[in-house]
């Protein structure tokens, strides 16, 4: 366990070294933003002092933008061979799964905090739910996390970056419609209501809906973490087979 | 002391390493020779214990590497072939990042990075990104990063690969004057490195050992002939 600080420092370094973290953290920001500003999220036309209409829009922009950071925890190592380097020094791969997911996760957070000023925008305009606020912001990390989990997975089963991407985003968009309305609807049809209820309880926006809407249920909170277990669980398994 | 008990790798349905059984003492210089794909580079994986071999095991100091494989970790360099590396990364921050992974806390990480850098004559690159480096001093990084923790093994995979002749004849000294208090092995292509400096030869073939002896009993075999002629008909069965 003690090794993991080296791991998280390298893996968080990295982003920095590179021009990457800086496109990313400007796209991540330029894009949730827009789409809130835009006609479709109405953020001004709501008149209503809330991040409501931006956080709408976080299951979709993590769809890609987190396979997108995702992607390369684990296939950069196995393409340029250093996963070799990274193994035979001394740490298990517990703590390398760690450490990596951490410092991946710890980028992820900084660029949802980094949106900030939007939070102070409407603290300045009206006088919004802190405790909303919040609460928002903290599921939006945690689903971050689950996003990352099955990511980071898909990634330490393949060499190629863009196989990791494909395969992640798809994963990820299975997770988020079987929340969609539409979808349980359509399952309702011919399952009975509680097992279609059972199907969407999978799925992201389930679960991130209730945080921006201030509730914070133990459930929703578990759900998070322990996609994240299972899926880092996995993840070992992946890398020590 | 490295000791390796029959080890056995499979991939799919080729035998990669076939029962390889050897021992190396403290003040060996091991030459690890064998065609391409023979299996040098596969047991070394699974005496530094990044592959797990599916039969036998490796045990350094004592330590079976199945069993304990960080504690096996911790007594072992071990440069992989083609030496990876983070290539963002100045030598000196990687260098860093070396020694903190191998539990050098923070004021006593300087002295061990100072001597590999040393040894390996990095000075003048240190605050260089190894993507702008060369081959040779992306080896020397390599080398450094096996050294850092001054361990009582070292397995090299072609450490003189892509090397200019100097730098050659440079990276051996450094390997014979360490080899004393260690015990090394190290896998060439290069067999009149094996006569520079080996005090043992073992061929590989086919995932078996076909040669264990000293070079001067290897060059005996067939007094007449060079090195090489002497290694290809040893392994002429592998092509």
């Amino acid at each position: 366990m003690s090794q993991v600080t080296p791991v998280f420092k390298r893996e968080f370094g990295g982003y920095f070294r590179s021009p990457v973290a800086y496109v990313f953290l400007c796209a991540f920001l330029v894009i949730s933003v827009a789409l809130a500003l835009s006609k479709f999220g109405g953020f001004f036309q709501s008149g209503v002092a809330s991040l409501e209409r931006y956080f709408e829009f976080y299951p979709w922009i993590f769809l890609f933008f987190v396979p997108a950071v995702g992607m390369r925890l684990w296939s950069e190592e196995r393409r340029s061979g250093t996963i070799e380097l990274l193994f035979t020094l001394p740490i298990t791969t517990f703590d390398a799964v760690i450490g990596k997911f951490l410092a991946a996760w710890a980028f992820l957070t900084l660029a949802i905090v980094l949106s900030f000023p939007l939070a102070i925008t409407v603290g300045y305009l009206g006088s919004p739910d802190w405790g909303v606020l919040f609460c928002s912001y903290a599921g939006a990390i945690l689903m971050a996390g689950g996003y990352l989990g099955v990511c980071s997975l898909t990634s330490a089963c393949t060499k190629s970056q863009v196989i990791s991407f494909v395969i992640s985003l798809m994963a990820c968009a299975a997770l988020l419609f079987l929340g969609l309305s539409a979808f349980t609807n359509f399952l309702e049809g011919f399952l009975p209501v509680g097992v279609a209820d059972a199907i969407s309880n999978f799925s992201f926006i389930t679960h991130f809906d209730a945080f921006t809407k201030g509730i914070v249920d133990p459930k929703d909170i578990m759900f998070f973490l322990s996609l994240m277990g299972f899926t880092l669980f996995l993840n070992v398994v992946a890398l020590e087979r | 002391m490295i000791e390796v008990k029959d080890l056995v790798k499979t991939y799919g349905s080729k035998r990669a390493v076939d029962g390889v059984s050897f021992t190396v003492r403290r003040g060996d210089i091991l030459g690890f020779l064998g065609p391409n794909g023979a299996g040098k580079s596969t047991t070394m994986k699974m005496i530094t214990g990044f592959l797990r071999p599916d039969a036998g095991s490796a045990y350094v100091d004592g330590i079976d590497v199945t069993e304990d494989p960080v504690a096996v970790k911790r007594k072992l360099g071990y440069l992989p072939e083609n030496a990876p590396a983070y290539p963002e990364m100045t030598v000196e921050e990687f260098l860093q990042f070396i020694a903190e992974m191998r539990g050098f806390r923070a004021q006593a990480r300087r002295a061990p990075v100072e001597r590999a850098v040393g040894l390996t004559h990095l000075g003048p690159v240190r605050n260089q990104t190894l993507e702008t480096l060369s081959k040779g001093y992306k080896q020397r990084v390599g080398f450094a990063q096996a050294l850092l923790h001054d361990p009582p093994t070292l397995v090299l995979d072609e450490p003189t690969d892509g090397l200019d002749p100097n730098q050659k004849n440079e990276v051996r000294t450094l390997i014979k004057n360490m080899a004393t208090e260690k015990a090394v092995i190290l896998s060439t292509h290069i067999l009149e490195e094996v006569e520079a400096i080996c005090n043992r030869v073992i061929i590989i073939s086919r995932g078996r050992v076909v040669v264990d002896e000293t070079p001067a009993q290897l060059q005996a075999r067939q007094p007449k002939a060079r090195l090489d002629e002497v290694f290809r008909s040893l392994t002429q069965s592998d092509t």
